[in-house]
């Protein structure tokens, strides 16, 4: 087995000990589910339409509210960082929007949204001023000698950004992405769970925690920190092109 | 037309890099513009390619001059051929491997600017300004330093090239040899 296995297995069987330990200690289900019990509750829930459907559903509503998020962003981060008007009318409300709990933000959209567009849109007030930020320091981290020398050989608007500001502007966009869906996973199950729209992970944790079955909490909890690293990876994949274009 | 400038003063964050300078550069020909560093050539020639204000004096500019400048500056992430066609209007990308020849990079054209020596940089972004000259029909040709890192019979072979083009160039450089082969060699002191 190669070192790189070894290397994530060991941390995982730790903690995975350390679990069944506490919870054979702790001798209470209700408190802290085996892992065994969360693995059979996972495999029954597997087993269901619903869970699918759930799933699937709120991995649409993330991705959908993420990429909402980053589209407005970025044109928000290319407007502001084109012109200082701009940035002077975006700054405080992008900058509000950053520090407003995301608890608010659910409770103030009840009054003006159907409960099913909650979570996206939820998600995508997230990652709007993370993406907008990273694009605009991004586009503003472009080497003065490049665009100098673009400028002298009359490259044109559309060369310059794609040649000199879109290589400069790529590693903070890449992180801001980062960043930006992981905040979207949190924010939209979180409004999911408040909001209880029909097919969602957010709804299946309420439901659990009504009923005090933990396991369904706990194995739930394991479906959305797996969509979401699944999607990070699917982000990272997406991305390594742009990276080693950037490196090279 | 010719370049001339007659006391040229410049002064950069308050220290005067160019102090009342006179020179007359006729039209044709290659001209040598030579001396030691920090004398203020780099600097000479940003003001006769219009991107540097001088402070006073009097002088005569082209009208499209085209610099290489004394940094490479080429594009991250982009290939030699790619790094040409940037400057060149898509109906003529077919004409920029002829610029790669022009400067021996022929062989270089997938390399990425971290895979090129210091002299095949040199060469490239030397390519790359002459297809721009081209393009924007430029009057003069200012080269700054084209031959940095770059071995003295590759140089002495892209300078009889360059003579070929017929049109007026000016560069700068610190090797005596290249300035014999020039038509005329101005010492800046």
């Amino acid at each position: 087995m190669g070192k790189k296995v070894w290397n994530a297995l060991v941390p995982a069987l730790f903690w995975l000990g350390l679990w069944a330990l506490g919870a054979h200690l702790v001798a209470r289900e209700l408190v802290l589910p085996s892992p065994l019990a969360v693995v059979r509750t996972l495999g029954e829930l597997a087993l269901t339409a619903e869970f699918w459907r759930s799933a699937l559903f709120s991995l649409g509503r993330v991705l959908w509210g993420f990429f909402l998020g980053s589209a407005l962003g970025m044109a928000l981060g290319a407007l502001t960082a084109a012109w200082g008007w701009w940035d002077r009318l975006f700054s405080p409300a992008l900058r509000a929007v950053r520090t407003v709990p995301v608890v608010s933000f659910i409770l103030l959209l009840f009054f003006w949204l159907p409960k099913q567009q909650i979570p996206a849109t939820v998600a995508a007030l997230m990652a709007l001023p993370v993406v907008w930020r990273s694009t605009r320091q991004g586009l503003a981290a472009a080497d003065p000698q490049l665009l100098e020398m673009a400028g002298h050989y009359a490259l044109g608007r559309w060369r310059t950004f794609r040649l000199v500001r879109l290589p400069a502007a790529l590693p903070a966009l890449c992180a801001g992405w980062e960043t930006a869906l992981g905040l979207c996973w949190k924010s939209g199950v979180a409004a999911e769970v408040i909001c209880q729209p029909k097919w969602a992970a957010g709804t299946a944790l309420q439901t659990a925690k009504a009923y005090l079955d933990a396991p369904a909490l706990f194995a739930w909890t394991g479906v959305v920190v797996a969509l979401s690293l699944a999607l990070e990876w699917a982000l990272r994949r997406a991305l390594k092109p742009w990276r080693e274009g950037e490196r090279a | 037309m010719s370049i001339f400038v007659k006391d040229l003063t410049v002064t950069l964050g308050g220290v005067p890099v160019l102090d009342r300078f006179t020179a007359q550069f006729p039209r044709g020909g290659l001209g040598y513009l030579s001396g030691p560093s920090g004398v203020g050539k780099t600097t000479l020639l940003r003001v006769l390619a219009g991107l540097q204000k001088a402070d006073s004096g009097e002088w005569e500019l082209p009208r499209r001059p085209i610099l290489l400048f004394q940094e490479d500056r080429l594009f991250p992430g982009r290939t030699a051929l790619e790094q040409v066609r940037a400057v060149l209007p898509r109906e003529r990308w077919g004409e920029a491997p002829e610029y790669l020849a022009l400067v021996e990079l022929d062989g270089a054209a997938d390399k990425l600017p971290g895979e090129l020596s210091g002299g095949m940089a040199r060469r490239l972004a030397l390519a790359r300004c002459l297809a721009a000259g081209q393009i924007l029909d430029a009057d003069w040709y200012l080269l700054d330093e084209p031959f940095a890192g770059v071995d003295l019979d590759r140089a002495e072979r892209i300078l009889a090239r360059l003579r070929e083009l017929d049109k007026p160039i000016l560069l700068t450089g610190h090797t005596p040899q290249l300035a014999r082969l020039c038509d005329r060699e101005i010492e800046l002191t």
